[in-house]
C-alpha cells in the first residue's frame, strides 16, 4: 500500500522511452490526406479575392477551402470561445477561415487538401491571394489613443474590454502616506512553445455519420462541444480525442480555427485528414501571452508597512478574442496576494492588436502581477534603505492569520479567500538556504576583484484548483484491472500516474494494475480539461472519491460472497481478503464478476450492477499555492550576459502526491520563467509582421543557460479537498523573473541600473551600465 | 508519388530497407511517413531543437535538415533501436525513467540517441559537460535538470556495467 506521497515511477514513461508512444503525427490513418494553411502574409488587409486555379491544377491536389466554401456547412460563422464578462466593449470573434479582412499575420485563409505535406505546402503557395494592405497598430498602448489604426475596420475603437479591481480606500491611504513611490513596467510576451506544435487529424465515418478529431488539445471535451456548436451537430456523432501531447503550457488550452477546418474538410472529403503545425506557423497562428504595460504605485508608512497600491494596466489582446478577460484579471488578483494591502485599486484595459490573439501561456496573467509587487517591494526597499527580505517580512501575510479573506472577488464572483501556508517560513527557508544573511561579505569580495555578482528575491501566491469539477470514473473489470477515465488532459505533467497513485491508494495500492484513460471525449461525457494548474486538485480529488466509492462497494460484496463484515475486510493488491486471515481472499475480478450481472440471478445482497463509480468534486474556491525564491547572479559589465550562479525555491502546494513530479514540475516553471526573464522575445515591426519567427532569432533556455535549480518544500494540507492538495504545474513561474531582475540590479547597484521590462537582453544592461546618468530599462518608447 | 524518387539502400535499427523514395523528402519524413518508424519526432524543422537527432553511422545528425536519399548505404540508429530488446530497456532509459528525465517525452527521443553517442566518447563527464552536450537539443518541459541527472547516472551504470 500507499504510492501516494512517495516517488513512484511515471505509468507514462515506458513507450515514450522506446519511441512507441503515439503523438497526433504518429496516427496512419488509411486513406490519409494532409493538409496546409494559406496565411495571411499581412498585420491588416483588406481581401479582394482568391484564385484558387493554379493550386487546384498541381498533381496531388485534392481541394482548397475557403471562408466561402465552408460557409454552407457551418451553423456558426465565428468560434464563440471568450469567457463570460460583463467587462467586454466588443465583440471580436475569431471566423474559422478568413473572409474580406485579415486582422493578423498567419491567419488562416484557406485549408489546401493534398496527397501529402509537401504537395500541400507547394498548393498553398500557389493561391493567389488579392490583399489590399491596410494600416495595422502594433502597441497596446497607441492603439487606445483615439485616432489610432483600428484593429478591425467596422470596430468602434480598439478597446477590448475595460474593468476596475479595487478594495479600500486607495487614494485615502496614498493621502496620508509617509512614502509613495511610482514604477512603469512593461512585460513582454512569449509563446508556449511547447516542442510539438499542435495538432489535428480527423476522420469522418461515413457508415455511423460521425467525426472523430484526433487534436493535441489541453480541453478535449470544450473542443468536443465547440466542435458541435459550430458544425450544428449533436454532440453524441463528434468524439475528440487527444493522443500523447507533447507539452501544452497554455496555447493548447484553446480551442483553433484549424480544429474546425480540418475536421470540416474531413467530413467533406469523406478521407481522413491530418494536419500538423509546424514550427513557422506556432510563431504565428499559436496564440501568445504577457504584453503588458504597468503604470503602478505603492504607498508605505515610515516603516515599510504597505498601505495601499494604485495604478493602472494595459493588457494587450491581440486580434480577436480566443479566451476572454482572464489574463489582465488574475494579473491584477495576484498583485497583493502574498502580502497584507490594506486598499487596492488597478484600472485594467484590454487592447486589440493585430497580433495572433493572446490567452494564457504558463502562469497565465499571475507572473505579471507577482513581478509588478515584487518591483515595487524593491523600490520599497532601496529608496528606504531596508533590507529587501526584511521589507517582505514586515508584510507578508502570517501563517497565524490563516485562513485569510482578501477583499477580492474572483473572476466568478467568489471572495478570495488564502486557504492556508506560512509565507514567512516559506521566505525563511529559501533566505536560509541561499545564503542570504552572508550574501554582502561575497559580494564585496567579488567587486574588488571585479565581478558583479547579485542576489535577488521574490514571494508569489498562486491560485490553483479552478473549478467548478472534473470528473472522474473509476471501475474495476472482471479481469480485475482498473480503468480510471477523466476529462483531465495529460500533456507531459504526469496526470495518468496522479490519478493511479491516488486510486490504488484505496484499491490495493498496485499502480501498474490501473489503465488510465484522460482525454477521450467517449470514455466519460464530461470534462473541463488541463489548465491553471488544477488537474490534481479537480480529477484527483474526483477520483479519491470515486475510489473511496468502488473501495467500499467491492468490501460489501466481498463482505457477503465471503459472509464477514465489511469492516473486517482490506484490500490488497489486486484481491480483498480478511484481516485477520489474510489467506482468504477473493479477487477484485471476481468480485467485479459477481455484479456485472448473470441472467436470471440477483445481485449479492442487493448490490447495485456494476464495480464502478463516477465522482465529480465540486469546488468553486481556489486551493493557493505559494512559495518563495532567491536567485545569485553574476553580470559581466562588459558583455551584459547574466549567468545564474544559484536559484533556490521553497514552495508549498499542500499535499504532495509524488515529489518526484513535483520538483519536475517546478523546475520546469522556473527554467519557463527564466526563459520570459532573460531570454524569451517575440518582436513584430510597426506593421505587425513577427521577426523572430524561428528558433534562431527566438530564444528558448537551453542547459547551459539553465541552472540546477534547488528545490524545497513545505506541506500545508489545503482545508479545500479531501486531499489536501494544490496545484503546482505554474507555480514555478511566477517568481523567477522578479528574482533575477532584483538579483541583476542588486549586482548592478555600483552603476544605478534600473529594470522595469523583462526580457532584459545583454545589450540593454551594457547601454545601461555605459550610460553617463541612471536610466531605467523600461518599455519600448511610444 | 509525385516526383522525382530515387531507390535507396538503408539500414536502420539493424534492418535493411530498399525503398523508392521521393528526392526531396527529408530523412525524418521518409522514416515517419513511408517506413512508420514514428518514433523520431519534429520539433522545428530548422534544425535548433534537436528532437529529430538521429546516429548516422554512429554520429548524431538531425534528420529534419537531411534528405533521406543521403541515407544511401548507411546505418542509422532511432530511439526504436536503442533498447536491447522488446522487454528491456538500455541503461539510459532506464537514468531517464528513474530520474524523471522526461515529461511530455516529446524531446526525449533526440536526448536519447544525443546522450548515447555523447556517453559513448564521454563515459565519465561532469555535469558541465552534459550540460554542454545537450546543449543541442531543447526541452520545455523539465528544465533539463532531470535530463542532466538521468545522463550522470546513465553514464555510471553504463561504467558499472564494464
Amino acid at each position: 500500500m500507499g504510492s501516494f506521497g512517495n516517488r513512484v515511477g511515471r505509468l507514462e514513461d515506458l513507450p515514450l522511452l522506446r519511441g512507441v508512444a503515439r503523438f497526433a503525427d504518429d496516427l496512419r490513418l488509411p486513406g490519409l490526406l494532409h493538409a496546409s494553411f494559406v496565411r495571411s502574409s499581412h498585420g491588416h488587409a483588406i481581401i479582394r479575392g482568391i484564385d484558387k486555379d493554379a493550386a487546384l491544377a498541381l498533381p496531388g491536389v485534392h481541394a482548397v477551402f475557403t471562408a466561402a466554401d465552408f460557409a454552407p456547412h457551418l451553423k456558426l460563422d465565428r468560434l464563440i470561445v471568450g469567457l463570460p464578462s460583463a467587462s467586454y466593449r466588443q465583440d471580436v470573434n475569431r471566423p474559422v477561415l478568413a473572409g474580406d479582412e485579415v486582422v493578423h499575420v498567419g491567419e488562416p485563409i484557406a485549408i489546401v487538401i493534398a496527397d501529402n505535406r509537401y504537395v500541400a505546402e507547394d498548393a498553398a503557395s500557389l493561391v493567389e491571394v488579392d490583399y489590399e494592405p491596410v494600416p495595422a497598430i502594433a502597441d497596446a498602448r497607441r492603439a487606445l489613443e483615439p485616432g489610432s489604426p483600428k484593429v478591425h475596420r467596422a470596430a468602434p475603437h480598439n478597446l477590448l474590454a475595460e474593468f476596475d479591481v479595487a478594495y479600500g480606500d486607495a487614494d485615502a491611504a496614498f493621502a496620508a502616506a509617509a512614502h509613495v513611490f511610482k514604477e512603469q513596467l512593461y512585460q513582454h510576451r512569449g509563446g508556449g512553445h511547447s516542442i510539438e506544435c499542435r495538432a489535428a487529424v480527423a476522420r469522418y465515418d461515413t457508415l455511423e455519420d460521425r467525426v472523430t478529431l484526433w487534436s493535441s488539445t489541453q480541453t478535449p471535451h470544450t473542443a468536443r462541444t465547440l466542435l458541435s456548436d459550430i458544425l450544428g451537430w449533436d454532440e453524441t456523432r463528434v468524439r475528440v480525442i487527444t493522443p500523447e501531447v507533447g507539452g501544452g503550457f497554455g496555447p493548447k488550452l484553446i480551442f483553433y480555427p484549424e480544429d474546425v477546418a480540418v475536421t470540416l474538410a474531413a467530413i467533406l472529403m469523406e478521407r481522413p485528414v491530418k494536419w500538423i503545425e509546424d514550427r513557422r506557423e506556432h510563431f504565428v497562428a499559436s496564440t501568445q501571452e504577457r504584453d503588458q504595460f504597468w503604470d503602478i504605485e505603492i504607498a508605505v508608512d515610515k516603516d515599510a508597512r504597505i498601505l495601499s497600491i494604485r495604478g493602472a494596466l494595459i493588457h494587450e489582446h491581440g486580434a480577436y478574442t480566443a479566451r476572454g478577460v482572464n489574463l489582465p484579471y488574475e494579473s491584477a488578483q495576484t498583485v497583493t496576494l502574498p502580502y497584507e494591502v490594506p486598499a487596492f485599486s488597478l484600472n485594467v484595459k484590454l487592447a486589440l492588436t493585430n497580433k495572433v490573439p493572446v490567452t494564457p501561456v504558463r502562469g497565465a496573467g499571475q507572473p505579471q502581477g507577482c513581478f509588478a509587487m515584487e518591483r515595487l517591494l524593491d523600490r520599497v526597499a532601496r529608496e528606504l534603505k531596508i533590507d529587501r527580505a526584511e521589507v517582505r517580512n514586515r508584510n507578508l501575510i502570517t501563517a497565524a492569520k490563516m485562513p485569510y479573506a482578501k477583499p477580492l472577488k474572483s473572476r466568478g464572483g467568489m471572495q478570495v479567500v488564502l486557504d492556508s501556508g506560512d509565507y514567512p517560513r516559506c521566505q525563511a527557508m529559501v533566505l536560509e538556504a541561499v545564503g542570504w544573511r552572508d550574501f554582502p561579505v561575497a559580494q564585496k569580495a567579488a567587486r574588488s576583484k571585479g565581478r558583479h555578482i547579485g542576489i535577488g528575491l521574490a514571494n508569489f501566491v498562486k491560485g490553483t484548483g479552478r473549478g467548478p469539477f472534473e470528473p472522474v470514473s473509476v471501475r474495476i473489470a472482471a479481469s480485475g484491472k482498473i480503468h480510471v477515465s477523466s476529462g483531465a488532459a495529460a500533456m507531459g505533467q504526469s496526470t495518468k500516474t496522479m490519478l493511479a497513485q491516488i486510486v490504488a491508494e484505496q484499491l490495493g495500492g498496485a499502480i501498474h494494475n490501473i489503465a488510465v484513460i484522460s482525454g477521450d471525449t467517449a470514455a466519460i461525457p464530461m470534462g473541463i480539461g488541463g489548465f491553471n494548474s488544477r488537474q490534481a486538485v479537480m480529477a484527483g480529488s474526483s477520483a479519491h472519491l470515486a475510489a473511496i466509492e468502488v473501495r467500499e462497494k467491492a468490501l460489501l460484496i466481498a463482505s457477503k460472497l465471503l459472509n464477514v463484515a465489511a469492516d473486517e475486510l482490506d484490500i490488497d493488491g489486486d484481491a480483498v481478503q480478511i484481516r485477520a486471515k489474510p489467506k482468504t481472499r477473493i479477487a477484485l475480478g471476481d468480485i467485479a464478476r459477481a455484479v456485472a450481472g448473470i441472467p436470471g440471478l440477483a445481485l449479492p445482497g442487493g448490490v447495485s450492477p456494476g464495480l464502478a463509480a463516477t465522482a465529480s468534486f465540486v469546488r468553486d474556491e481556489m486551493a493557493f499555492a505559494n512559495g518563495a525564491a532567491a536567485a545569485i547572479v553574476e553580470v559581466d559589465a562588459e558583455t551584459g550576459a547574466v549567468k545564474i550562479l544559484k536559484f533556490v525555491i521553497a514552495h508549498d502546494c499542500g499535499r504532495i502526491i509524488n515529489p518526484m513530479i513535483v520538483d519536475g514540475q517546478i523546475i520546469g516553471g522556473v527554467a519557463h520563467g527564466i526563459g520570459n526573464a532573460l531570454f524569451e522575445y517575440m518582436g513584430f515591426d510597426e506593421s505587425c509582421q513577427p521577426v523572430t519567427a524561428n528558433f534562431a532569432d527566438y530564444l528558448l533556455i537551453g542547459a547551459t543557460e539553465t541552472p540546477h535549480i534547488e528545490t524545497l518544500h513545505m506541506e500545508s494540507p489545503s482545508p479545500l479537498n479531501p486531499l489536501g492538495v494544490k496545484g503546482v504545474g505554474e507555480c514555478g513561474v511566477l517568481p523567477a523573473a522578479p528574482a533575477i531582475i532584483s538579483a541583476i540590479e542588486d549586482a548592478l547597484a555600483p552603476f544605478a541600473v534600473r529594470i522595469g521590462c523583462v526580457p532584459i537582453a545583454p545589450g540593454q544592461i551594457v547601454a545601461m551600465i555605459g550610460s553617463a546618468q541612471r536610466e531605467t530599462a523600461r518599455a519600448p518608447a511610444l | 508519388m509525385s516526383g522525382d524518387t530515387r531507390n535507396i539502400t538503408v539500414t536502420i535499427n539493424g534492418k535493411t530497407y530498399k525503398e523508392e523514395v521521393e528526392v526531396r523528402f527529408t530523412l525524418a519524413d521518409f522514416m515517419r511517413q513511408q517506413l512508420g518508424l514514428t518514433g523520431t519526432h519534429l520539433g522545428c524543422e530548422h534544425g535548433v531543437c534537436g528532437a529529430c537527432t538521429i546516429l548516422f553511422d554512429g554520429l548524431s545528425a538531425r534528420s529534419c535538415l537531411m534528405l533521406a536519399v543521403q541515407a544511401d548505404g548507411h546505418e542509422i540508429l532511432t530511439v526504436e533501436g536503442i533498447a536491447p530488446s522488446a522487454d528491456e530497456l538500455h541503461p539510459l532509459q532506464e537514468a531517464f525513467r528513474d530520474n524523471h528525465g522526461l515529461q511530455c517525452g516529446f524531446c526525449t527521443p533526440g536526448m536519447l540517441t544525443t546522450l548515447i553517442e555523447f556517453l559513448r566518447d564521454n563515459p565519465d563527464p561532469t555535469e558541465q559537460e552534459v550540460r554542454i552536450g545537450i546543449s543541442g537539443n531543447l526541452c520545455r518541459c523539465t528544465g533539463y535538470q532531470g535530463i542532466v541527472a538521468a545522463a550522470l547516472d546513465a553514464a555510471k551504470r553504463l561504467r558499472d556495467a564494464k
